[in-house]
């Protein structure tokens, strides 16, 4: 709450979770389609993010499946966007005059988003607490202006402030005793569960065809919204796009893609998330219209 | 003469890219100095993790006046000739053009009078030219801005004789001011010039120089271990890394729980330090439950925050590396041996399984010549190279070997076999040890010949600085066990039996025996000369070799070809010996006899240089020279070789009688030494030659009027050279 607040206060929109199954903070179309065109824009959320392949049946103490990120968004990147993300973490308690604060090098790649930037890994004695990144491409197209991308790991950051060593040991409610609620308590069972699914029981042969529905569904969403100079259903489409990744990645977690089919499905997923960004780019937010504004005043 | 200080302000630059930009740097900087005619005493480059900076010492206040004269067509000339004269050297018309005369008559010519300029509008146009150009590895563009660099850049510092050079690139304006280090002393200052700069940082927490920082990290990181009765790991590249992750750098000890120490030591010390940037600490022997970090800042609490944070992010690694090495001493090395064929070596040369197959043959057949148990050598080459199938070595590969010799013993194998696991790969570079139990060496050898005979079969051998599959390494390795060892190696043979392992994994159907193969595929590779000089060498191990066409390519290539194997270890070898101070030329006189065995021609080299250093050893060098000499020159005036013997009965003198006993007497003595591996005997016999020589060349005319005479003496002096070769090629010494 505190790292919303603080973010709120430097103009950025605060947004909610995006309502579907992704694998990072970075899917939320407020960040993968908002980082590209003109438009300056400035968001912060926590997104649940699904990763089949880290389900540990709850036996690891901070691997998860099912883990929190805050993500925050700020296009063009600021001048002074370090200065800000340090203040943002003495806002929640973490004073670099006491705490060796490091910027490591750490560039960051999607293959499935088409998109890279370069930046850091962000250590706090020696913990990773936040990936730094400067969006140079998404969909293969470049970010002009550039988008800076903060993502703090939240249980880490617990983890963290709270000197805890493992993730179920969080106290998730500040109670003690009796009203303790601990993360284990909420998150373990669905931590097993999910991680059977992701491993042993997901049906593959029906998952295959939702991959297949999704990919055509994304496809026909794109050529029905296609109106000359303007798209009109980008983010339906691109939603699709998100359920095709997800339905790789359980895929991929029950080991039923080969490491050869594994780059053709990656390429697939890529393909979508290209076709979606240049779609965004001929819609108002994307800054075609924008544009088209600008030239009849002119 | 003027100072130029420059410093380029970023965000946090990857401490791997800071060596080569102070490189870029300083050569960039320096290059477009001169070619604007600002000539330099001295250009010096520091980088830490926020800042590149340079400093050049001795530079002019302006460039020099320079007057270019240039040529333009003769007087005359066609009119568009003229013209396009006078526009590529920017003058009006003709009159601007001063007029030469040569023999052939009268030209133009275009005098160009360019005057000096202000030294600071020559910087100011450069430096932006670096930074637009500047090579980063991986550069990216940031807010709204077009300008690249590693990472976003703040602020240019730019002062030419105490001044600011002012100029302007993409927002940035130059100016005297930086700032110190991020968290203690955060504040913008003015500076006057380097000196004045370099002891401002200090004072702002921020230590320029790379060497100085590693130096401060060295000394307080051994303090503080010291201090607990503790010492320090030390690790070069680790250091290194660590100047560049800092500023300020402060060494903290941390510590881990005891039970962490069932881990192999290796493993813990490469945990931390990949993971964590962390030094490992020992006491005595065995590693301690302790670590040293080396923090960015001195933290008004002491420290105590940071290394507590830091403790609990190695107990979670540490928990990775145990819960790893547990998990992987549940599967045997030999269950992993099969996972080996899913890991391709070379595409041409196969999986690890198959190199593994050909390896442990071939370590069980070296196992008696480096006296070695055939089963033990045997058993290594089976299981060297199961642990890369580990999941530790998996996420770390440097722990190859190291990890496979922990799995070795924990399954119960013989000490010389777990050995031979993790030193099969050494020697790594030229300082490692070499292994010295005769199981490693054997599996080591076989290792390295496999390897370096593979590639040579398929034709992959380095290229000038281009040795992408280490083969000179391995070629080096080699001959350093081998004469460390003191070990009898026939290369020959033993690269043909590499070899013919390599045969069996190339798909062929086997056509025969090499006799009576000259198809036309094989003449097309090799010369009808090499086929011969092949099948001899083949018929040596196994007249009835049933190889095919592809095979007997390959072999071409390893022991026959120009360029082969055998030839590489040659020139590794003397590279090698010049490396530990032999004589060039005495290794190129003992190569050209030949052989194979590399330990007998070092010995041979070292007997030779020590002859050589005596009396007799440099007057009979100088005497076969004499005589070689005068062969050579009177061969090719007669347009024949005197090879034959001479004829005792024709011999006058009593010197050249003495000479044509002293030739063959010490050829028959020379040759039996060398035979029975006597090199020092084989020297003194030869050193008997040298009172011979000298009479005979004092006493006696070769080139008699008699010409039978005269080709008698020349036929003797055949002899002294001939002779000469039992021991070493003396045309190839110089002197």
């Amino acid at each position: 709450m505190r790292l919303q607040r603080f973010w709120a206060d430097q103009g950025c929109v605060i947004l909610q979770p995006y309502d579907m199954e992704i694998g990072a903070g970075t899917f939320h179309p407020a960040t993968t389609l908002r980082s590209l065109g003109p438009r300056p824009w400035r968001a912060a959320y926590v997104q649940p993010s699904r990763r089949p392949k880290d389900g540990r049946y709850g036996e690891n103490p901070n691997r998860l499946q099912h883990y929190y990120q805050f993500q925050v968004i700020l296009k063009p990147s600021p001048p002074d966007i370090q200065d800000l993300y340090l203040e943002s973490l003495y806002a929640i308690g973490i004073d670099p005059k006491n705490h060796d604060i490091r910027f490591v090098e750490d560039d960051w790649e999607s293959p499935t988003l088409g998109a890279w930037g370069l930046g850091w890994e962000v250590w706090c004695d020696g913990m990773e607490v936040s990936q730094f990144t400067y969006f140079q491409q998404v969909g293969g197209f470049d970010c002009n202006p550039v988008s800076g991308e903060l993502t703090y790991g939240l249980e880490r950051l617990a983890m963290y402030v709270q000197g805890v060593d493992n993730v179920y040991d969080l106290n998730f409610n500040g109670g003690e005793g009796e009203d303790k609620v601990t993360y284990g308590d909420i998150f373990l069972q669905a931590e097993q569960e999910y991680s059977r699914h992701n491993f042993e029981h997901a049906d593959t042969a029906k998952l295959f065809v939702h991959f297949r529905d999704a990919e055509d569904e994304c496809k026909a969403l794109l050529e029905a919204g296609e109106n000359g100079e303007h798209h009109l259903m980008v983010l339906p489409a691109y939603d699709q796009a998100i359920k095709a990744s997800h339905i790789f990645n359980l895929l991929d977690a029950r080991g039923v893609i080969s490491v050869t089919e594994r780059q053709a499905y990656i390429l697939r997923v890529r393909d979508l998330a290209k076709a979606c960004c240049a779609a965004w780019l001929k819609t108002e937010a994307g800054g075609a219209a924008a544009e088209v504004r600008g030239a009849s005043r002119g | 003469m003027a100072e130029l200080l420059l410093e380029f302000f970023s965000e946090e630059i990857p401490a791997r890219m800071q060596p080569r930009a102070r490189e870029d740097l300083a050569r960039l900087l320096g290059d477009k100095l001169k070619a604007a005619g600002l000539d330099f005493e001295e250009i010096k480059t520091y980088a830490t993790p926020r800042r590149i900076t340079a400093v050049v010492e001795g530079l002019p206040q302006r460039s020099p006046d320079v007057k270019d004269e240039r040529k333009g067509p003769r007087v005359g000339a066609p009119d568009k000739a003229i013209q396009g004269f006078l526009k590529s050297a920017g003058l009006g018309s003709v009159d601007e053009a001063q007029t030469r005369e040569d023999k052939k008559g009268s030209y133009y010519v275009a005098v160009i009078e360019k005057t000096g300029r202000p030294s600071a509008d020559v910087i100011a146009e450069i430096v932006p030219e670096i930074v637009k150009t500047f090579p980063w590895p991986k550069s990216m563009r940031w807010g709204a801005g077009k300008l690249r660099w590693v990472r976003p850049l703040h602020s240019i510092l730019c002062l030419f004789s105490g001044k600011v050079v002012d100029f302007e690139i993409d927002g940035i304006k130059s100016s005297e001011h930086t700032r110190g280090h991020r968290f203690m002393a955060p504040k913008e200052f003015a500076v006057t010039d380097f000196a004045d700069y370099e002891a401002k940082l200090r004072k702002a927490y921020v230590i320029l120089d790379s060497d100085l920082r590693a130096a401060k990290i060295l000394d307080a990181a051994k303090a503080c271990a010291d201090e607990h009765g503790y010492a320090l790991v030390e690790d070069a590249g680790l250091l290194q890394e660590n100047a560049g992750l800092n500023e300020w750098p402060v060494p903290l000890l941390g510590s881990f729980d005891e039970d962490f120490l069932h881990v192999p030591p290796e493993v813990l010390a490469t945990f931390m330090k990949a993971h964590q940037k962390c030094f490992a600490v020992s006491k005595g022997d065995e590693l301690a439950n302790r670590f040293v970090l080396v923090a960015n800042l001195e933290a008004e609490d002491g420290g105590t925050s940071i290394t507590q944070g830091n403790e609990r992010v190695i107990a979670a690694r540490l928990a990775d590396a145990k819960f790893f090495f547990a998990s992987d001493l549940k599967v045997s090395l030999e269950a992993r041996v099969p996972q080996l064929k899913d890991i391709t070596f070379h595409e041409k040369l196969g999986t690890q399984y198959e190199r593994v197959q050909r390896i442990f043959h071939l370590a069980r057949e070296l196992a008696p010549i480096v006296g070695a148990d055939p089963d033990d050598a045997e058993r290594a080459g089976i299981l060297a190279k199961a642990d890369l199938v580990s999941d530790m070595v998996g996420e770390f590969p440097e722990l190859q070997g190291i990890m496979g010799r922990y799995y070795a013993i924990d399954q119960g194998e013989r000490p010389a076999v777990a050995n031979a696991i993790a030193d099969h790969y050494k020697p790594v570079g030229p300082t490692d040890e070499v292994p010295t139990e005769p199981v490693s060496i054997a599996v080591a050898l076989a290792d390295k010949l496999d390897t370096l005979v593979g590639f040579w079969a398929i034709d992959e051998k380095p290229t000038g600085s281009k040795d992408p599959y280490a083969l000179r390494r391995a070629a080096l390795g080699v001959i350093r066990i081998v004469l460390e060892n003191n070990l009898r190696l026939g290369l020959v043979s033993t690269s043909l039996r590499a070899t013919e392992a390599h045969l069996s994994s190339i798909p062929e159907q086997p056509i025969g025996t090499i006799e009576g193969r000259g198809t036309g595929r094989i003449e097309k590779a090799l010369s009808p000369k090499d086929i011969e000089r092949l099948r001899d060498q083949i018929s040596e191990y196994d007249a009835d070799a049933v190889i095919g066409v592809r095979g007997i390519v390959s072999l071409g290539r390893v022991v026959v070809n120009q360029g082969n194997v055998l030839d590489f270890f040659a020139d590794r070898l003397k590279i090698y010996l010049r490396d530990q101070g032999a004589r060039h030329d005495l290794v190129d006189a003992v190569f050209a006899l030949g052989g194979d065995d590399l330990l007998m021609i070092v010995r041979r080299v070292e007997a030779l240089g020590r002859f050589l250093d005596t009396d007799d050893g440099a007057n009979l060098l100088a005497g076969t020279k004499r005589a070689a000499n005068i062969l050579r020159i009177e061969e090719k005036k007669d347009k024949k070789a005197y090879d034959d013997a001479p004829d005792l009965a024709l011999l006058e003198a009593p010197e050249e009688k003495a000479l044509a006993k002293a030739v063959d007497e010490v050829e028959t003595a020379a040759a039996k030494a060398i035979e029975d591996e006597k090199f020092e005997a084989a020297m003194s016999a030869m050193a008997k030659l040298r009172a011979p020589v000298d009479a005979f060349f004092d006493a006696v005319t070769v080139n008699a009027d008699n010409p039978n005479l005269r080709e008698n003496r020349l036929r003797l002096l055949n002899r002294i050279r001939s002779t000469t070769k039992t021991v070493a090629d003396f045309s190839k010494i110089a002197g």
